[in-house]
């Protein structure tokens, strides 16, 4: 390739504002995808919070004790759900004759994916601020310090990263926008076979080992234990390990996809 | 008009097929700098596939073409460099307006900042766009987005244009606007490279015209070269019943009857004389004629000579 270093970077730059201004001018899309965890934290917490609160065995009040449990979960729900729409815009993309447009130009190749996947981390992380502000809104209260929430928010964001990369693949693999939006839906489901809303304790034998084997729980855990101010706890290697995996396994298989002739229309 | 002695875009044997269907075969062109070359064809004659090789999008299988001087394989960033490419399918980003699709263009051809935005603003007002500039594309109609095509392409000035059916769709009128855009283009001295279905259009345009069928080029040359292809255009009989069809048929020796219609095509020159001894032989057998139309060869008489076949429904509009 003969595009530079300096170009590759201003092309990226170029096509993050692209998706940034997606961002600005469709904010409903951004308000769909944060409204379901905000909705899931309200109804786990105010419905099912003092019965399941009750149920956790540790110190507070039923309600208040299961605000403190799910919140770490939702935030998790949170980042998978901004992924979803990541493989909706990455599909919607490439359905459009815009990126043969682009595949004609004198412009870095990775330059329109790493717009795609700066502008996903964007979403994610306003998905994420929102659904922590309402968190602390209805009372959620952590005893971690500055460091914790940092922690916290940091595997967060490598999450959010693994998961954006893993969209933007399924974005690519996708034949229509409707498929790419179908296939973050089982992410969605994943939280549910997790430590995300009851202990994996509680769970019966096989579900118990799928969940304590899945990469979610792992990511809850570390979120939990940092936000509790308990550090990052024993599941932090494992989480990061998750992350970095899917990351790496999702980034080699877009660029695969990515590079692959267009298909012809 | 300028015409570089170097050629814009060179091609040798290019091959291309997808699993058994072979889409171009053996395709041999040559386009010098600051003309218009026509692709003309049907549909699926490889016209696309085409263009997409020679701008970088898809691989050839066999074959080697350069581009403004760079060769498609090897050199591929700087093809793209020179090239702008407007497809058949809009590539307009939807969810931006008008304006942020030039300034998106303007960004990625590094124009710089000031002169990008002067340079969309006179975009916008050359296609007239600038009362829609701030709309998202989306909303435009299909005129409108081909001209916004259009003119985010024009945004880097390229100086090799592939245009892929470029009217394809759209009202006369409109039709019309876009040869205009391509004439003044052609007399910046840019090379055009466009395909069509469209006899008229290619007429119209191209100083130079190839003709491809199921992915051969069945001929080339100027309009009036391929025009002598038949020589002298046709006389079309229209004929009273079936019975004066055959012997008209029969007493000419040459033609091609339509019983559909009664209609008898003959080829051969429009000159008085040969007419004189055509009717005369007509009159000698006996034959009534109801009608009789003269045509001066046009594009479709060289699209039905070549191939046997006339291009598509509506060709000849």
């Amino acid at each position: 390739m003969t595009t530079t270093i300096q170009e590759t970077v201003a092309d990226s730059a170029t096509m993050v504002r692209r998706n940034v201004l997606h961002l600005r001018r469709y904010p409903s899309m951004t308000l769909m995808l944060v409204m379901a965890p905000i909705l899931f934290l309200l109804l786990f917490v105010y419905v099912l919070g003092d019965t399941l609160g009750a149920g956790l065995g540790t110190a507070g009040t039923g309600r208040s004790a299961y605000l403190d449990y799910v919140t770490p979960g939702i935030a998790l729900i949170a980042v998978t759900s901004a992924a979803q729409g990541t493989a909706i815009s990455v599909a919607m993309d490439m359905t459009e004759g815009i990126v043969a447009r682009f595949r004609t130009m004198a412009i870095a190749r990775s330059a329109l994916l790493t717009g795609h996947v700066i502008g996903s981390m964007i979403q994610a992380m306003i998905c994420l601020g929102a659904v922590l502000g309402v968190a602390v809104l209805i009372g959620f209260r952590p005893d971690a310090g500055g460091l914790g929430w940092l922690g916290a928010v940091g595997i967060l964001a490598l999450l959010a990263f693994a998961l954006t990369w893993l969209s933007v693949a399924l974005g690519l693999v996708s034949p229509n926008v409707e498929t790419a939006s179908n296939w973050p839906m089982l992410l969605m489901l994943l939280p549910f076979t997790s430590s995300a809303f009851v202990p994996t304790d509680s769970l019966p034998g096989g579900l118990r080992t799928f969940a304590e084997a899945q990469p979610f729980t792992p990511v809850i855990e570390t979120v939990r234990s940092l936000l509790a101010g308990d550090g990052a706890g024993g599941d932090a290697l494992a989480a990061v390990a998750w992350c970095l995996v899917i990351a790496a396994v999702s980034f080699v298989w877009s660029m695969r996809l990515f590079r692959r002739e267009p298909r012809s229309t | 008009m300028t015409i570089d002695s170097a050629p814009a875009i060179v091609a040798r044997g290019l091959r291309k097929s997808y699993g058994e269907q072979v889409v171009l075969d053996d395709l041999d062109l040559a386009v010098p700098g600051g003309t218009v070359f026509a692709l003309l064809g049907p549909n699926g004659a490889g016209k696309t596939t085409a263009v997409r090789i020679l701008s970088t999008l898809i691989d050839v299988d066999a074959g080697s073409a350069a581009v403004a001087g760079h060769d498609l394989v090897t050199e591929p960033h700087w093809v793209r460099g020179a090239i702008g490419v407007t497809g058949q399918f809009s590539a307009v980003d939807g969810l931006l307006t008008g304006r942020e699709n030039l300034l998106l263009m303007a960004d990625l051809q590094r124009v710089g900042r000031r002169p990008g935005r002067l340079r969309a603003d006179e975009l916008l007002e050359q296609f007239e766009l600038t009362e829609a500039a701030g709309k998202p594309a989306s909303s435009y109609s299909g005129g409108m987005r081909r001209r916004l095509d259009l003119a985010m392409t024009l945004v880097g000035e390229p100086r090799v244009i592939f245009l892929d059916e470029p009217t394809t769709g759209l009202d006369p009128r409109a039709r019309r606007a876009m040869w205009a855009v391509i004439r003044d283009l052609v007399a910046d001295g840019v090379t055009i490279f466009l395909t069509t279905q469209y006899l008229e259009e290619a007429d119209e345009l191209a100083d130079r015209i190839a003709v491809l069928d199921h992915g051969r080029l069945v001929a080339e040359g100027t309009a009036d070269e391929l025009k002598r292809l038949v020589p002298g255009g046709h006389v079309l009989l229209h004929l009273p019943h079936g019975e004066a069809l055959a012997a008209a048929s029969a007493a000419l020796g040459n033609g091609v009857p339509d019983s559909e219609h009664l209609t008898l095509l003959v080829n051969g020159t429009g000159d008085l004389t040969a007419l004189r001894e055509l009717l005369g032989t007509l009159d000698a057998a006996g034959v009534p004629v109801d009608n009789l139309s003269l045509h001066t060869p046009d594009l479709d008489d060289v699209f039905l000579a070549i191939t046997g076949d006339r291009p598509t429904e509506g060709a000849s509009r």
